[in-house]
């Protein structure tokens, strides 16, 4: 059984006082088969956290165990993982048959048995034609699916995969997304996702990891994070537009903060009155950018609603079963 | 430059023309005087049509049979001295610094940046500079007049590292990570991925290096005494007598036609190999 435990993981640069911190203390135990989302701003410590799993950056602190193996002293081949790089980083001068090839010669494989899973899985990966090739000689797309084939074919315990989608234009991200999912499932292999990007996050994770600052904020499913979040930054970070946060809402209480999503906002003939400062139109919806007192306040509301005008006053009400309530100085939910 | 004028492209024309006899009369005049008798190429004015009688002379100068007053060595076995020590210095200093690159970039040791000065400082220091210790050396080590005295010396590069591990700095990290993902050790790195990328390179450094080992000429002046192991541009040198009698000159033309021989022909058999490796850097 192949789950993965980050015990207390602390990652420092330099030493002594001046110590650079980026991963303060975190803990997270991922199931055998589950496939999991780290996700968060730039420099958060996600890739670093992932790079720390795949032995390719020194634990200063805690325990990372794959199965029931503690692995903080192992080299990243003898962890019984596979990686897929942002840059795909296939050797250049390879095929794509010998770069999948390339581990599986290195650990001494009998040659036919190299041949069955290369072709295996190039068959999964739709690359069988192309195995003669040279990196330089295939599409952005393919040459993530050979990645991601290189990976495959190691049998690994565990996949890693930092940020593989985001050197793809925006249509070949949501089809890789999908053949991602498809292999999942088909594979069931331990995955840690590493992305900046919230819509992969929501979309690949059966449980997602969401950091800020070396932390962990929410260690949950897609429709926790969304639902309950456990901190203003994941109401914030996740979720297009962010979550609403005021401070002065009609009914707060000092020293707590409402969160309200826009699509929880009704517009009618009652509630908070609010004044429109912009409207967008994205198609299918309407978002109107108004101010609650002095505050900011976004309302999504269908497209075929009657559109207001910059300067109207309306009435919106909110959904009393959708109302979070955060600490205003921790920003921890009440 | 795209721009299209006749009198732009006269005057270019004119340029280059210029520039291409002024680099090939000297050759050519030296190819005429060496078919002619050492007789022939003093007369005033001297012959420049080939004469008849190339191959005598290049069969004089091979096998050193001349009957010159000044050093009638082989040329045939002074040229095969220049290729083991060009081919020594060259493939010794790619070599060597391969390695001390691959050294300097992936290894995090104590004195690493101070070792990458201490090489690059050796820039400053070339053999004439040096070369009154390293004769000194040389020469206690019993290494004169032998293959080792010729290459040895010559084979510690600070500009073939310096180059080797700008290369290796422009190759991604991913890469190295990738192979380690991989299970590939140092040094299965360096010879499965490093240095198939670093082939262009390589072959720009080789013929570089060869020029430069087969060019050789104030070194081998001083560790070499016995006539079996001169290089053949020094042996040329050997060829004139210092006005006491009258040089084959000829003999001495064939010399100096066979001297450029290998060298231009490393350059045309690896030339675009030459190109692509100073050029384009294929990652």
């Amino acid at each position: 059984m192949a789950s993965i435990s980050l015990r207390n993981l602390v990652k420092r640069y330099g030493h002594g006082p001046n110590a650079n911190q980026v991963i303060h203390g975190v803990n997270a135990e991922v199931q055998h088969g589950e496939f999991v989302v780290i996700v968060g701003p730039s420099g958060c410590g996600k890739s670093t956290l992932l790079r720390m799993v795949a032995g390719l950056e020194e634990i200063s602190g805690g325990e990372i165990a794959i199965g029931s193996r503690v692995v903080n002293t192992l080299e990243p081949a003898e962890r019984d993982i596979a990686m897929v790089f942002q840059n795909y980083a296939l050797y250049p001068h390879m095929s794509v048959f010998d770069n999948m090839a390339y581990g599986l010669k290195i650990a001494k494989v009998p040659k036919d048995e190299i041949k069955t899973r290369v072709d295996k899985a190039a068959k999964i990966l739709e690359l069988g034609h192309l195995l003669e090739r040279k990196p330089r000689e295939l599409s952005g797309g393919q040459r993530q699916r050979v990645a991601m084939g290189r990976a495959i074919v190691r049998q690994p315990q565990v996949f890693l995969f930092d940020e593989p989608l985001s050197n793809l234009d925006a249509k070949l991200r949501a089809q890789t997304r999908l053949e991602i999912q498809k292999l999942h499932r088909e594979l069931g292999i331990t995955s840690l996702f590493v992305t900046h990007d919230q819509v992969e996050a929501m979309t690949l994770a059966q449980r997602m990891i969401v950091m800020n600052g070396g932390h962990m904020e929410q260690f949950g499913t897609p429709e926790e994070v969304y639902h309950q979040p456990a901190s203003t930054f994941v109401a914030s970070f996740i979720g297009s537009p962010p979550m609403n946060l005021l401070q002065h809402a009609p009914g707060a209480r000092p020293g707590t903060l409402l969160g309200i999503r826009p699509e929880h906002l009704d517009v009618g003939s009652e509630g908070w009155e609010v004044v429109v400062d912009t409207v967008e139109l994205l198609g299918a919806e309407r978002l109107i950018y108004a101010r609650l007192g002095g505050e900011p306040l976004i309302v999504r509301v269908e497209e075929g609603a009657l559109a207001p005008r910059p300067g109207d006053t309306l009435h919106v009400a909110p959904r009393e079963n959708r109302l979070h309530w955060f600490d205003a100085d921790s920003g921890k939910r009440l | 430059m795209v721009e299209r004028r006749p009198l732009a492209t006269a005057i270019s024309h004119f340029v280059l023309i210029l520039g291409v006899i002024i680099i090939a009369f000297p050759l050519y005049i030296t190819f005429v005087a060496s078919t002619h008798t050492s007789q022939d190429i003093v007369q005033v004015p001297m012959p420049l049509l080939p004469g008849p009688h190339l191959i005598e002379n290049y069969t004089h100068a091979i096998q050193g049979t001349s009957g010159s007053a000044a050093s009638t060595a082989p040329v045939g076995h002074m040229m095969l001295v220049s290729l083991i020590s060009a081919l020594v210095i060259a493939v010794g200093k790619i070599a060597i610094s391969l390695l001390s690159a691959f050294a300097i970039v992936y290894f995090r040791f104590p004195g690493r940046t101070f070792f990458f000065w201490a090489i690059f400082v050796t820039l400053m220091l070339p053999v004439e500079v040096r070369i009154g210790p390293t004769y000194q050396v040389v020469s206690d080590l019993g290494m004169l007049n032998t293959y080792a005295g010729l290459t040895v010396p010559l084979i510690a590069s600070a500009t073939a590292t310096f180059l080797f591990r700008q290369f290796f700095l422009s190759v991604p990290d991913e890469l190295v990570e990738a192979a380690r993902v991989d299970g590939a050790g140092p040094m299965r790195f360096f010879w499965d991925v490093l240095l198939p990328l670093s082939r262009t390179s390589i072959a720009a450094l080789f013929v570089i290096q060869f020029i430069y080992g087969w060019n050789q000429y104030l070194w081998p002046l001083l560790v070499t005494t016995d006539e079996s192991m001169y290089p053949v541009v020094m042996g040329i040198k050997r060829m004139i007598s210092g006005g006491d009698a009258a040089n084959d000159w000829n003999i001495v033309m064939a010399t100096a036609i066979l001297a450029m021989i290998p060298p231009a022909l490393v350059v045309l058999l690896m030339q675009r190999w030459f190109v692509k490796g100073l050029v384009d850097a294929e990652k």
